[in-house]
């Protein structure tokens, strides 16, 4: 008895390193991002801002660009969410419903491709951007995104419908609903959740995606490609209060998302 | 055959997805051997940018950084999320907090993680501070100087790993909760202790789901860019760091391409070596 | 008028035929049930009457209306599911509601249909519950209102007893078969619990493999079976089958062309004592059931099983002489 409760108590310390592994330097971008722009020089250093001090975030946030680019990196976000879930969500739908000649196959490129080296991707479509004319803007970049967004968001959608039971769409027909009425009246509001998990996952992945964003923009950048552009050039301050500022959203999604981890990526995975 | 759900329905739905991958996947990964192996203004095939690419100061050192990153990188990485995973299926009290926690960084970006792990190792930043509040060092180390290639990758690797390793994490337990508890219920009746339960049931029935992990991280890894250039900036190179170079400080896209390609041909190999080299039996793994 | 005609259905997938060529005429108000084991082709033929399941060849009509290509909507059906199919995101009210005004009936009138249904099924105190907050036998019995409350003249029920359990199960048989009755439409049932199909049907549709074995009213399927599949599957225990050979030693001569005898456990008389007309049998496995015991035994090479009166207990190993009643004896191809 006494050895099992021991390794119980070994078990949490593990459990509870592996979560200081994780949160410590998460902490400490925190105490940074919020010290005055002299306790960032400060040295040695203590592990709670003294003082606590906005002057950095605010520092950053009225730089020239932050809050443009900041808003841009929204907008590419939004319009990567509207064209990859119009795009893929059918196709996800299609997946699950339908047994149909060359499933197997497209189940395989969509599988395939959701690890696709976005280096590859970026530089044929930037130089193609700029023959078009088209480079350098929110919505060209957000088409990019929505091709690293789409695999994902066909195969979370398509485990999303396949979790809505067949069942209730025929019910629903045999009731006197069309197709599309039992889609809209029974399947959409049972795969509500599961769908609003993914468009935050898709949102996470263009408010995060640096490469493309860089490649792809030179005036009208998005944050995360602002903050690289500016890398050498840019003051500790700055840095840590940029680095905070994209981190923070993920924290807050990955709460909302949590639930979903495992009917998204497990399925995903398989 | 003409009732309801005729079989034109799902063609049409998968349609709009195919012909966007078409635009967006095919013919990028085409158009980048194009760029990469034919002339510019002629459109005969070349070696050139081939050649100029090899031939850079940099392509030596940033295609042995990558593979030795990826070397040193996947083993930490897989032996943290398998930890991870274990205690999350432990079925500890606050069990879903743990998780919570262990997932964060599975939304983090690479920048972010960067700049995280520069905060950490940077001359004033909190490792220094912590070695020489304690006496260790008189004063602060160099960690990310060029010169100290070592713990330039060293510290690349702890960004890394810290950032990537939850998406593992997560793959590893959707697998274990597939595993049923009556196998492991079965190896404990006949006698197995906590260490074998681990190496001869749940290790082997986690293959596929280790598998899938192996060949996205190992992909992924591949293209570590931001990370590395906000933790060690040109301190060290990479193969995606030089193609990103290549295009936008030289601006020479033929170059970029070649790197490009680099990548997928290293990406499609690496996933070759994962898919034969730890065959199942009914291929389940992609 | 709700007669339901399948002419020639036939449906498969990949290379195995579902149903082969099926041809079945239910009449007006009548209770037929499709019975047969998993994969026999009984839940395609009810998902090919409910519009679910596109028919390769063949046509369906309903009340003599030609609905082969109609969706399921313009069928004028209600179906009842065996996942029960009730949508969570919905309050019993509102899925008993759900059909009526799909086919936007008056407010006054989905009530009064709502509240009846409920009361027939006595769940009117859960009507403002979700499914969750429901026991699987509640959120059957609101799959069964809903699919009455429907001012349809064909009722499809597919296995919905199967996921009750066995004490509950029985109840709602009871219920059921007052409850459609009642209610008068023509009903299709499918399920492959033989006991559930003798008692509910008027008829019984037995399948096999993609065809019609036998259609009959029950007793006759039970009496009468017409080959050794239907005489197995029906009954518990099942029928007995003996070479018909061995029988004439006791003066049951087979009529010509037929090898086997079929004949159930409850119609052998049985004796400890050597009789004339009566098999010797040896006693394997008394199993006493209360209101009888059913004793398995062995006659030359071939397994028996009778029924005996409860007072009746060999020892197993003993003698059993077994004497068929003449006029339950089926001679079988």
């Amino acid at each position: 008895m006494k050895g099992l409760k021991l390794s119980r108590v070994l078990t949490y310390v593990g459990a509870v390193l592996m979560a200081l592994w994780i949160l410590v330097p998460i902490w400490l971008i925190a105490v940074s991002a919020f010290s005055t722009r002299q306790g960032i020089f400060d040295f040695p250093k203590a592990l709670l801002p003294n003082p606590f001090s906005a002057d950095t975030m605010s520092f950053f946030l009225g730089a020239t660009n932050v809050l443009p680019s900041a808003g841009r990196s929204v907008v590419v976000a939004i319009i990567t969410i509207v064209i990859s879930s119009v795009i893929g969500a059918p196709a996800g739908y299609a997946l699950a419903r339908f047994n149909f000649r060359g499933r197997d196959v497209f189940r395989l490129v969509i599988v395939s491709t959701r690890a696709f080296p976005i280096v590859i991707l970026s530089i044929p479509i930037a130089v193609a951007y700029i023959q078009l004319g088209i480079n350098d803007n929110v919505f060209s970049l957000a088409l990019m995104h929505c091709a690293l967004a789409l695999p994902f968001t066909v195969l979370v959608t398509s485990s999303v419908f396949a979790g809505v039971p067949r069942d209730l769409e025929e019910a629903a027909e045999t009731l006197g609903c069309s197709p599309l009425q039992a889609f809209m009246r029974v399947v959409l509001p049972l795969a509500l959740p599961g769908l609003a998990a993914a468009t935050l996952f898709t949102f996470v992945l263009s408010w995060n995606e640096v490469f493309a964003s860089v490649i792809l923009t030179s005036r009208n950048r998005t944050l995360p490609a602002l903050l690289v552009a500016q890398l050498d050039e840019s003051p500790l301050n700055y840095k840590y209060a940029g680095g905070f500022f994209l981190l923070a959203p993920s924290m807050v999604f990955m709460l909302f998302i949590r639930k979903y981890l495992f009917t998204l990526w497990g399925r995903v995975s398989r | 055959m003409t009732t309801r759900r005729t079989n034109l329905t799902p063609y049409l739905l998968v349609a709009p997805a195919l012909v966007f991958m078409a635009i967006f996947f095919a013919y990028p990964m085409v158009e980048a051997f194009g760029l990469a192996f034919r002339d510019n203004d002629t459109g005969a095939l070349t070696l050139s940018y081939f050649q100029k690419m090899v031939s850079d100061v940099q392509f030596q050192p940033a295609l042995t950084t990558t593979l030795l990153l990826i070397v040193i990188l996947i083993p930490i990485q897989f032996a943290v999320a398998l930890a991870m995973a274990l205690l999350v299926n432990a079925k500890l009290k606050g069990a879903s907090l743990f998780l919570y926690i262990y997932a964060i960084p599975l939304a983090v970006s690479e920048l972010a993680a960067g700049i995280v792990w520069f905060n950490i190792f940077t001359n004033n930043g909190f490792l220094n501070s912590l070695l020489v509040q304690s006496g260790l060092i008189e004063r602060p180390f160099l960690f990310l100087s060029y010169q100290n290639q070592g713990w330039l990758i060293l510290a690349v690797v702890l960004a890394e790993a810290w950032r990537a390793t939850s998406i593992i994490m997560v793959i590893l337990v959707s697998g274990l909760q597939s595993i049923p508890s009556d196998y492991l219920e079965a190896a404990e009746v006949f006698g197995a202790d906590q260490f074998r339960k681990i190496t001869k049931v749940i290790l082997p029935l986690l293959r596929p789901s280790l598998q899938v992990a192996l060949i996205l991280r190992t992909i992924l890894a591949f293209q570590v860019f931001g990370v590395a250039l906000a933790v060690a900036g040109t301190g060290i190179s990479l193969l995606a760091g030089e193609a990103y170079k290549w295009y936008y400080t030289i601006r020479n896209p033929n170059v970029a391409a070649a790197y490009a390609s680099v990548i997928l041909i290293l990406s499609i190999a690496s996933t070759v070596v994962f898919l034969v080299g730890l065959r199942s039996k009914n291929g389940e793994a992609l | 008028m709700a007669e339901i005609q399948l002419n020639h259905i036939i449906k498969s997938y990949g290379k195995a035929r579902a149903t082969n060529d099926v041809s079945l005429t239910i009449k007006d108000k009548e209770f037929m049930v499709l019975l047969g084991p998993s994969g026999c082709g009984k839940t395609t033929l009810l998902r090919a009457i409910a519009g679910l399941e596109a028919i390769d060849s063949g046509t369906v009509t309903i009340g003599g209306r030609d609905v082969t290509n109609v969706p399921p909507r313009f069928r004028d059906i209600a179906m009842v599911f065996q996942s029960y199919a009730v949508f969570p995101h919905l309050t019993v009210w509102d899925n008993i509601a759900f059909g009526l005004r799909m086919k936007k009936l008056p407010d006054t009138e989905v009530k009064k249909r709502v509240e009846m249904s409920a009361e027939m099924l006595r769940i009117t105190d859960y009507l403002q519950r979700f499914p969750a907050q429901l026991s699987g036998g509640q959120r059957q019995r609101v799959a069964v209102a809903r699919a009455l409350a429907m001012p349809s003249g064909v009722l499809l029920m597919g296995e919905p007893l199967s996921n009750l359990d066995a004490l509950l199960r029985l109840d709602m048989r009871a219920e059921l078969k007052k409850l459609l009755r009642d209610a008068g439409a023509t009903t299709v049932y499918v399920t492959h619990d033989q006991v559930e199909a003798l008692s509910l049907g008027d008829r019984i549709a037995v399948m096999k493999q993609g065809v019609i074995l036998q259609c009959d009213s029950p007793l006759r399927v039970y009496d009468h079976p017409v080959d050794k599949f239907v005489g197995g599957f029906i009954g518990n225990p099942p029928m007995n089958f003996l070479r018909a050979a061995g029988l004439a030693a006791i003066g049951l001569i087979a009529p010509p062309g037929y090898d086997l005898v079929g004949i159930r456990a409850e119609n052998l008389d049985s004796f400890t004592s050597p009789m004339s007309g009566a098999l010797e049998a040896s006693i394997l496995v008394v199993e006493p059931l209360g209101s009888h015991n059913l004793i398995t035994a062995k006659v030359g090479d071939e397994f028996i099983k009778v029924n005996t009166r409860a007072e009746l207990m060999p020892e197993p190993g003993s003698k059993l002489w077994l004497k068929p009643m003449p006029d339950k004896v089926r001679w079988l191809k």
